[in-house]
């Protein structure tokens, strides 16, 4: 309560003024590797896809894994500033406006690698401008660049005081927005009724949660290095309540996914995919159960919760699995589901010269995973910064008993 | 220029001979037990838009679909300039190179039987391609031919993620080795068109028309008095993965 009436005091934000040669650093570090990102994806489309990992049977690769992390990160990022403007957690206030930026620029991120990766990157004002409304794309490409529409709105409403009283109602549409964004991400795959990998309405909620705790873990992260690297106070408090909070996320998203396999094991017609996943050693196997289950899981949530891991370093450690789980779920989820084979007459086998009834083979190739890992420098640059040029961060989220 | 359909049963007479003939004659012709030519839809004059009078499609018997035989495939590559009918491709991995038609080979494994068929794009009623692409370049001709407009596709590849018959094929290189009447290139999605710029001048498919062994027909579904139609009617047939409610304009008989 002490703790509450604290925080409703005003916050002070400040651009980030205090730096040393490492927050430079870290930002051309980052500005190198988003230049890369787009030499990868000039050699690509120079090329064509041919220079890719990528066939006619993967047809989405490595950057669709990473375009579709940033973009259910970003959903998830914005969740810091709904607790606090939706759920009024005064103590949450404060984390809003990085909040909102983080998930603006995850998402900037993501799209760039989406659109970086089409066949025809030229044609994005095709994109823009001829719309067939019964694809779930169509309502994404809408609902992606509404939702930066909408979430700028709700900063405003945080940095423009007279505007501080739509701050609540700018946020419950932020929130609301990211809801129907992320519904919309998951059911990409869950429309898709082709592949037994998918083909599930359940992708929709898995995809809600599993955002929420990527973008919960990127935000701890982020704010954790702005606070360390400008010598700003960042108290236990602040942090105890956000990997808590994580920690129940990891774990809602690991009930959704033990529903959506549990469910299809229960469907004889589903065991091929399940057990390709589940069980047969493949790759995808690995990835799901050490990648997402015990490391990105089971071990964060663990950090997160027990009294035994206090400090900061269990904190980064503890995110960084969670971002670990959240990009082994989406390999598995993306490329696992196009690696199993389609049932084209049930119950046969067949074979074919375009690899019918086979595992379809996919090896990542380097430039996708630069242009992949451009999406996520553009992402963290961006933010990083915007807060040394616009006031989004406390001058101090110390502990009350510190300030 | 007339319509011409050939029979299942076309035993070892010339089907050139037999298009000549059939566009010389009128209406329908017994030529000899067993084999039948129909004049039927007319070459729709240019200019003309495609109707919904038509919907055109594909009666494939597996039984008479020969092993080892990929006559209908070479066929379809010749006249639309993909795999051997194209000097393209030569980068492309072969898992990266488009294939508008295929052979598969199919076998029970309970009761060890096996058959072949060509297998291409199903020209759904309902086609998922459809309805998945964003800028609906993925269409469907009112005559019910599916087909992808080039000069609208972004290369997001959705369709081929959404097409339950991996019918779809992802140009992975700049190509330069093209038919006139067939552009295709990179960063763009295609498949099979069921050779539309031969049926609206009144030809029969290629991959029909090269089919020695009388597996493929190709009609007008809407048309009950078609030899397709009448064949589908008094056969049993399938479609391939008939439990998505597709509708498709490909059918099956002896799988």
């Amino acid at each position: 309560m002490e703790s509450k009436m604290a925080m409703t005091k005003k916050t002070a934000y400040e651009t980030v003024s205090e730096h040393g040669l490492s927050y430079w650093l870290v930002l051309a570090v980052l500005a190198a590797v988003t230049g890369i990102g787009f030499l990868a994806a000039y050699y690509m489309e120079h090329n064509g896809h041919y220079v890719t990992g990528m066939n006619n049977q993967i047809v989405w690769g490595l950057p669709h894994v990473f375009a579709i992390f940033l973009i259910i990160a970003a959903s998830g990022a914005l969740n810091v500033a709904s607790v606090g403007s939706v759920f009024g957690k005064v103590e949450y206030k404060p984390l809003g406006r990085l909040s909102g930026l983080l998930a603006m620029c995850l998402l900037v991120g993501g799209l760039g690698v989406l659109v970086l990766d089409l066949g025809r990157p030229d044609r994005l004002i095709t994109a823009m401008t001829y719309f067939n409304m019964k694809s779930i794309f169509t309502w994404n490409i809408l609902l992606y660049t509404g939702f930066l529409g909408v979430v700028g709105l709700y900063m405003m409403t945080m940095f423009i005081k007279s505007w501080g009283q739509y701050t609540k109602a700018a946020g419950t549409a932020a929130f609301i927005w990211r809801f129907v964004l992320t519904t919309g991400t998951g059911s990409i795959f869950g429309f898709l009724v082709a592949r037994q990998g998918y083909d599930a309405a359940i992708l929709a909620p898995l995809f809600i949660a599993a955002s929420l705790s990527i973008g919960t873990a990127i935000y701890m992260l982020v704010l954790m290095w702005i606070y360390k690297s400008t010598g700003r106070d960042l108290g236990d408090e602040v942090m105890t309540r956000l990997k808590r909070l994580n920690a129940v996320l990891a774990v809602a998203t690991l009930f959704f996914v033990a529903v959506y396999h549990l469910t299809n094991l229960y469907i004889t017609q589903h065991h091929g995919v399940q057990g390709f996943i589940l069980v047969s050693g493949s790759v995808y196997t690995y990835l799901f159960w050490l990648g997402q289950v015990l490391l990105g899981t089971l071990v964060p949530v663990a950090l997160f919760w027990s009294p035994s891991f206090t400090g900061r370093s269990s904190i980064t450690a503890g995110a960084l699995l969670i971002i670990l789980g959240g990009f082994s779920m989406l390999y598995v989820v993306i490329i696992g589901g196009q690696a199993y084979p389609m049932d084209l007459i049930s119950g046969m086998q067949v074979t074919s010269s375009f690899y019918d009834g086979e595992i379809a083979r996919y090896t990542p190739s380097l430039p996708e995973l630069l242009l992949g890992l451009g999406g996520v420098a553009f992402a963290v640059l961006a933010t990083l910064f915007v807060v040394k040029v616009l006031p989004f961060v406390p001058q101090s989220l110390a502990d009350q008993s510190e300030a | 220029m007339s319509q011409v359909k050939v029979e299942f049963h076309q035993a070892d007479l010339s089907k050139r001979k037999l298009l000549k003939a059939a566009s010389l004659g009128g209406a329908a012709l017994a030529v000899a037990p067993g084999i039948k030519l129909f004049q039927a839809a007319h070459a729709k004059p240019d200019g003309q838009p495609v109707t919904d009078k038509n919907r055109w499609g594909l009666l494939i018997d597996v039984n008479r679909c020969a092993d080892g035989c990929n006559d209908c495939v070479d066929a379809c590559q010749t006249e639309n300039g993909w795999g051997s009918g194209s000097t393209d491709e030569q980068n492309s991995r072969d898992d990266q190179k488009a294939q508008w038609i295929r052979k598969v080979s199919v076998k029970d494994p309970q009761t060890r039987r096996e058959f072949n068929m060509p297998v291409m794009c199903q020209h759904c009623e309902n086609p998922p391609c459809q309805d998945v692409c964003p800028t609906g370049a993925s269409f469907q001709r009112e005559d019910g031919i599916s087909m992808v407009d080039r000069h609208i596709c972004i290369g997001c590849r959705y369709c081929m993620m959404a097409c339950p018959y991996k019918a779809r094929s992802f140009v992975h290189e700049a190509l330069s080795d093209q038919r006139a009447h067939q552009p295709r290139g990179k960063g763009c999605v295609e498949s099979c068109t069921l050779c539309a710029h031969r049926v609206d001048k009144g030809k029969i498919p290629a991959c029909v028309e090269s089919c020695q062994h009388g597996a493929m027909l190709f009609g007008d579904l809407n048309d009950p008095q078609s030899p397709i139609s009448t064949k589908l009617a008094s056969i049993p047939s399938r479609q391939l993965r008939e439990d998505l409610k597709l509708n498709t304009g490909v059918r099956y008989t002896g799988i």
